[in-house]
């Protein structure tokens, strides 16, 4: 299995039968720990939702429902008004990433490739917004959103103000920059002569050859307004409008704990799926995104 | 010597490049007028990005600053008040809760969120089965959004029907209040927030593991050094790097932490889990008091900004940047 790299425990040491009765009972104990903190918390919440609202409370718990019950997911689908919370994060979610997408790729192929004056400064202030905990400055962004500067309009409950702030993101910015400098220059110099002008030389040249590093932007995107909390609970205090994470808290209060957790096994299930579907990609950016430190 | 071999052909640009009719009509009218065509064909493509910046992240960060020594309330114009800000939020009782409690959430989740991740991932990287499957899983908890893992541990806590000390009864331990109790709350709630976000610690360390040279091990045990010992002089120096990194980041996000404790405790029992965050959002939207709120901001915002400034210094000069 171990392609020639030596760890910690040399396989030597693995191969003789103290060693490998060490290295079973290692990962037998491993395994158990991880199916009963990571695994058993999620087959908890699942089935924890189909018993009967006398049975979820009883001690000791009942480890498997007496009788399943489906009625806890279809309550919350109804009684909580999951299709429209679960909507407006889809359209949060969506346009988000669109807008990132558009206004941060356009941004860093100018600062990339078209030596815009000032570039350096400019590049330097986005990245200054590194050092700025995005948390903290909530409040006069909040401001800001609620009156807008000379226009004076107001963004709140409006997914705008989830669009246009997600697209002030420093970090994919950057991510994209660095990726475009890596792109030679011969290459767009090339469908200049060829007549491209530079939104087409963008399009189709650039952005072909970007797909892993668009990739890995979407994911970040996506992820981060699906799991947003206190920006959005800021900004729609109307709770037609409300993404499913905030809906969830506010609704906590009233509402039966199996309709509860059932919602939030709902709430779940978009990330938990993309995950499964994209784990290979999202686990081989966050390992190597971090080991060039 | 591959340099031998490159080839003498010229690009066409370089061998046409007069008669290359690229763009001819746009581009004349002398090198002034070019460039200046150029510069707003760039700041075109920038302009979408740059305005975003501007109103979501330079403006508010100034803003910060200037409200803090006004008294500000929305719809009517801000006055001028020094430092009334500073020293009214200075005098109120929860301000010390505040900052105590962020700061113990912060060496809690240094010392419980630290530690775990690491042995955990020093185990798994001996391991030699089903890899995939415990990365997956380590990472499972971070892809549920956070609001639902602490409604989840809500639950969990809960004093009657809480798996919590379901699971103490069943070891024949004595049970806890857990996130109702003042001097358990805030234990618990770094419990959360560990469990929420380990799985990126994890895999960060399993990856700095596996850069460490396979030779400096067996070295080591040629010295007759023993697990622990190759532990402390092998693989804690090659993960130096990684480990300071990782906690300063993890002090920068722990310390701005605001979904566990609203969600779970509503900053209770008696002021116990109130975080600085919490009370900027009090102040905003229950005193409606904003110069207030973003003098507590801006107190903030130059604690995180030194550690983040300590970060990107160390992330540069280590030759790498991040990528």
């Amino acid at each position: 299995m171990s392609s020639g790299t030596r760890t910690l425990v040399s396989p030597l040491t693995l191969a003789r039968p103290r060693g490998k009765a060490l290295y079973w009972t290692v990962f037998t104990a491993v395994v158990l720990l991880f199916a009963l903190a990571f695994l058993f918390p999620v087959y908890w919440m699942v089935t924890g939702a189909m018993k009967s609202p006398d049975e979820v409370t009883r001690t000791p718990p009942t480890l498997v429902p007496q009788a399943w019950h489906l009625s806890g997911y279809t309550d919350a689908w109804d009684l909580m008004d999951l299709p429209t919370h679960l909507w407006n994060t889809v359209v949060q979610a969506a346009g988000a990433w669109l807008l990132q997408l558009v206004f941060c790729t356009a941004a860093a192929y100018a600062l990339s490739k078209l030596k815009p004056a000032f570039g350096k400064v400019i590049l330097g202030g986005i990245l200054a917004t590194l050092m700025v905990p995005a948390q903290a400055l909530v409040v006069p962004k909040y401001l800001t959103v609620a009156d807008l500067p000379l226009i004076h309009t107001s963004l709140l409950n409006d997914p705008l103000g989830i669009w246009l702030p997600a697209v002030a993101n420093a970090f994919n910015l950057y991510l994209l920059k660095r990726f475009f400098d890596q792109i030679p220059r011969d290459v767009l110099e090339a469908a200049e002569i060829d007549g491209a002008g530079r939104l087409r030389t963008l399009w189709s040249i650039v952005l072909p050859m970007s797909r892993p590093v668009l990739g890995v932007v979407s994911i970040f995107a996506l992820v981060a307004v699906w799991q947003d909390f206190l920006w959005p609970l800021m900004v729609f205090s109307d709770t037609d409008k409300q993404p499913i994470s905030v809906a969830l808290v506010q609704l906590s209060q009233n509402i039966q704990l199996t309709v509860l957790i059932a919602a939030m096994v709902i709430a779940s299930i978009p990330m938990v799926l993309m995950f499964l579907v994209f784990q290979r990609h999202i686990i081989a950016g966050i390992s190597a995104g971090s080991t060039k430190g | 010597m591959k340099t031998a071999s490159k080839p003498v052909v010229l690009p066409p640009a370089a061998v046409g490049a007069p008669e290359v009719p690229r763009s001819a009509g746009r581009r004349a009218g002398g090198p002034w007028r070019r460039r200046l065509a150029d510069q707003s064909r760039a700041y075109a493509f920038l302009v979408g990005g740059l305005l975003c910046f501007a109103l979501f992240s330079w403006y508010p960060a100034i803003r910060a600053v200037v409200i803090a020594f006004q008294k500000y309330t929305p719809g009517s114009p801000p006055q001028w008040v020094g430092t009334a800000n500073f020293t009214r939020v200075f005098h109120d009782p929860e301000f010390t809760a505040a900052w105590r409690n962020t700061f113990t959430f912060t060496l809690l989740a240094l010392l419980i969120g630290f530690a775990v991740p690491f042995v955990m991932a020093l185990v798994l990287n001996e391991l030699r089965h089903a890899k995939a499957f415990f990365r997956v899983v380590v990472y499972l908890p971070v892809m549920i959004p956070p609001v639902v893992s602490a409604l989840l541990w809500k639950w969990f806590y809960d004093p009657g029907a809480g798996l919590a000390n379901e699971a103490l009864r069943f070891l024949h331990l004595p049970t806890s209040n857990w996130s109702n109790g003042a001097d358990t709350a805030l234990v618990s709630l770094v419990i959360v927030a560990t469990w929420a976000n380990m799985g990126g610690t994890v895999l960060i360390y399993l990856a700095a593991l596996q850069g460490i040279p396979g030779e400096l091990y067996e070295a080591a045990e040629l010295d007759g050094a023993n697990i622990l010992q190759r532990i402390r002089h092998v693989t804690i120096p090659q993960t130096r790097f990684i480990v300071l990194m990782l906690m300063l980041l993890q002090i920068i996000a722990t310390m701005q932490v605001f979904t566990e404790p609203f969600v779970i405790t509503g900053g209770g029992p008696e002021n116990a889990t109130v975080t600085v965050l919490y009370l900027i959002y009090k102040y905003a939207f229950l005193y409606n008091d904003f110069g207030g709120a973003c003098a507590l901001s801006v107190m903030l915002l130059v604690l995180l900004g030194l550690f983040s400034a300590v970060y990107l210094r160390l992330t540069r000069s280590s030759g790498e940047e991040y990528s």
